[in-house]
């Protein structure tokens, strides 16, 4: 009886050398005409998923994948059966494929490199057809390429690294509902980074004692405040009275300053129609921007884009759950990818790493999904771990957010690596400052402003920064006490995600 | 009150010396510098008076300068603001904003609440200054 385990199926290495088996794997093993339609099981790689001399078309989609095949499986073999499983093929040969023009819908893998200081594990670079998938839809595309092979029996570990999305494919999504560009504009705030802040302590509070740590960070300098990820609709509070609070919040600060301000709603629900209601009254009560959580699921996500799009509102995604796939790097669904489906499914704000504050983040890195959230042309960058040449074809633009164990000594930091389209997100850094949260909130704006400042003017403000930030706290004091009390809080732990290739220093020059 | 518009409404107003430097850094860009004024400077009024057409092809900030010192022998009395303007595709939009006038009063907002349905209160924003017409709004 036939099994549903390549280990048994693929030749062992006992019968080939290694050395036999690579002089093999050079060339197109493709079984044609008659003999590939016998009935029983072939290779995958036989089968026309290991195809080295295809050359991808420009509407192609490409995956990469990482693949890491269990011990004495042939890695080419390997990565022909994540084309294979991911595309056309199941575990033995089907007569029904001569139905159909099999060989345009077969995944083809065209090449396959070992990963840089990691024995085991193998890039697998594989082209789909772009009639594979629906057209606008990243439920389908995450279907076919994440779908099925992550469990695959044969492969200790599998991660998606990277997609290159052909602009053919690129523009049957929406996009960002807003951009970066029109937000700025709505907003009315240029040429800084946008500051805001995750009320806290994210459960327990009462509507009425919500709005008070929303109105005192808005009036005091921040541009938003944020719900998180899991406040949504709770027996502390019910979400009409946080919605109800909060604009309160927003119209008085936005008086009081005389500035756009605004307040991300979570509608996160149940239920779409729980989410639209939500939505709507947030819409109906004047408020600039929403908030979703990724955990919704992606076809939620586009809903609330096209939502978000028809009614003027800013959309706001918190990564809640990514890390439970985008951490680890032998296994799972690299952020980059993710990053790409959202700029794809129309969000406007993505959470995408702070590199100095509490949660994880590379900064080679993080400055692939800022590259990926905000260019409209993303060149190959191995070093920051961007795999293809990505072009957006005008796609709206997406504002990264960094929030998570920030302050405003690490300013000048910020500004370095992160640069200026982004929402800086100090919860902690703001209402935890030892005189309240207006103050803390006039801190960072401060320190903000003074940076920025320095900048422009061609300082150079990454080593200048402590001395930048102490000289505007001179006149400043919530300034000089953020810095006093947040003066070591530093997050120095390795990365557990980090790029595989690093840059030589050129030996010419 | 201070209205807090712009880049670097946080920080002491900015100097002449000051102000040079962020124009020649948006002129350094490319960017064309546009100086506009109002005396309603209410946060959703997007178009403030322009003084003259935005500045295309300036090579130094100076020229910027004395067209602000035109503008503020004219209107002193209101907010002036600097902005910077950067056609490249995908912006197409401005980069840079900050106030470099103030009046000397700043009244501020009032905020209007109309008790709707339910709990519904709907907000609007007047500007005290605003209640006078146009230019004789500030002393």
């Amino acid at each position: 009886m036939p099994q549903n385990d390549l280990t048994t199926r693929s030749i062992p290495t006992s019968r080939r050398t290694p050395a036999k088996e690579a002089e093999m794997n050079m060339h197109s093993m493709t079984v044609r005409g008659k003999d590939r339609y016998k009935s029983g099981v072939l290779e995958y790689k036989k089968m026309g998923y290991w195809e080295p001399d295809y050359e991808p078309k420009d509407t192609d989609i490409i995956a990469l994948f990482r693949v890491t095949p269990q011990d004495g499986v042939d890695p080419i073999e390997a990565s022909a059966a994540v084309a294979g499983e991911s595309s056309t093929a199941t575990w033995t040969v089907v007569w029904t494929d001569r139905l159909t023009a099999a060989e345009k819908y077969r995944a083809k893998c065209y090449r396959v490199d070992p990963v840089p200081n990691a024995p085991g594990q193998y890039f697998a670079y594989i082209a789909y057809d772009l009639d594979l998938f629906e057209p606008g839809s990243i439920a389908n595309l995450s279907a076919s390429i994440i779908g099925n092979v992550f469990g695959f029996k044969p492969l200790k570990a599998l991660r998606l690294e990277d997609m290159r999305l052909p602009v053919a494919y690129v523009k049957t999504f929406q996009g960002p509902a807003t951009g970066i560009v029109v937000e700025r504009e709505r907003m009315d705030k240029f040429g800084r980074p946008l500051l805001g802040a995750t009320v806290k302590p994210k459960l327990g509070l009462s509507g009425r004692n919500y709005g008070r740590v929303v109105y005192e960070a808005l009036k005091g300098g921040l541009d938003f405040t944020k719900d998180d990820e899991n406040i949504n609709s709770q027996p502390f509070m019910h979400w009409r009275e946080r919605f109800l609070y909060c604009m309160e919040a927003v119209n008085k600060a936005q008086a009081a300053s005389g500035e756009i301000k605004g307040t991300y709603l979570n509608v996160t629900a149940g239920t779409m129609e729980d989410m639209y209601e939500r939505a709507e009254f947030a819409k109906e009560l004047g408020s600039v921007i929403i908030m979703i959580d990724l955990v919704i699921g992606y076809t939620a996500i586009q809903s609330m884009a096209k939502w978000a799009r028809r009614n003027d509102m800013i959309l706001h995604l918190h990564r809640a759950g990514h890390s439970t796939y985008t951490r680890q790097r032998s296994h799972g669904v690299s952020f980059r990818v993710i990053a790409k489906w959202m700029r794809l499914a129309g969000v406007d704000h993505i959470h995408a790493g702070t590199v100095v504050g509490k949660l994880e983040g590379d900064p080679a890195t993080t400055r692939g999904y800022y590259d990926i959230c905000r260019e409209d042309y993303n060149p190959t960058r191995l070093e920051h771990g961007v795999f293809f040449d990505q072009h957006w074809a005008s796609l709206n633009k997406m504002m990264p957010v960094a929030s998570g164990g920030i302050h405003a000594g690490q300013m000048h930091q910020l500004l370095d690596h992160l640069g200026e389209d982004v929402v800086l997100q100090f919860g902690g850094g703001t209402i935890g400052h030892p005189m309240g949260i207006q103050a803390g909130a006039t801190a960072n704006r401060v320190a903000l402003e003074a940076m920025i400042l320095a900048r422009n003017e061609g300082r150079d403000y990454v080593h200048e920064g402590p001395e930048i930030l102490a000289k505007a706290a001179a006149t400043c004091t919530p300034l000089k006490a953020a810095l006093e009390v947040w003066k070591d809080v530093t997050f120095n732990y390795e990365s557990t995600d980090m790029p595989d290739y690093v840059p030589t220093a050129s030996v010419a020059m | 009150m201070r209205i807090t518009q712009g880049c670097f409404s946080f920080l002491p107003d900015l100097t002449d010396e000051q102000i040079t430097r962020q124009v020649q850094y948006c002129l350094g860009k490319g960017w064309a510098v546009n100086i506009e004024f109002t005396d309603d400077p209410h946060p959703r009024n997007n178009f403030w008076e322009m003084w003259g057409l935005p500045m295309f092809d300036l090579p130094d900030a100076a020229g910027v300068l004395m067209e602000l010192n035109e503008c503020r022998k004219v209107y002193g009395d209101r907010y002036i603001r600097m902005s910077a303007y950067d056609s490249s595709h995908g912006w197409e939009s401005l980069r840079l904003s900050f106030i470099v006038n103030r009046p000397k009063d700043e009244p501020g907002f009032r905020l209007e609440r109309h008790e709707a349905a339910g709990r519904n209160i709907r907000y609007t924003t007047t500007s005290y200054a605003a209640d006078r017409p146009e230019g004789r709004r500030y002393g």
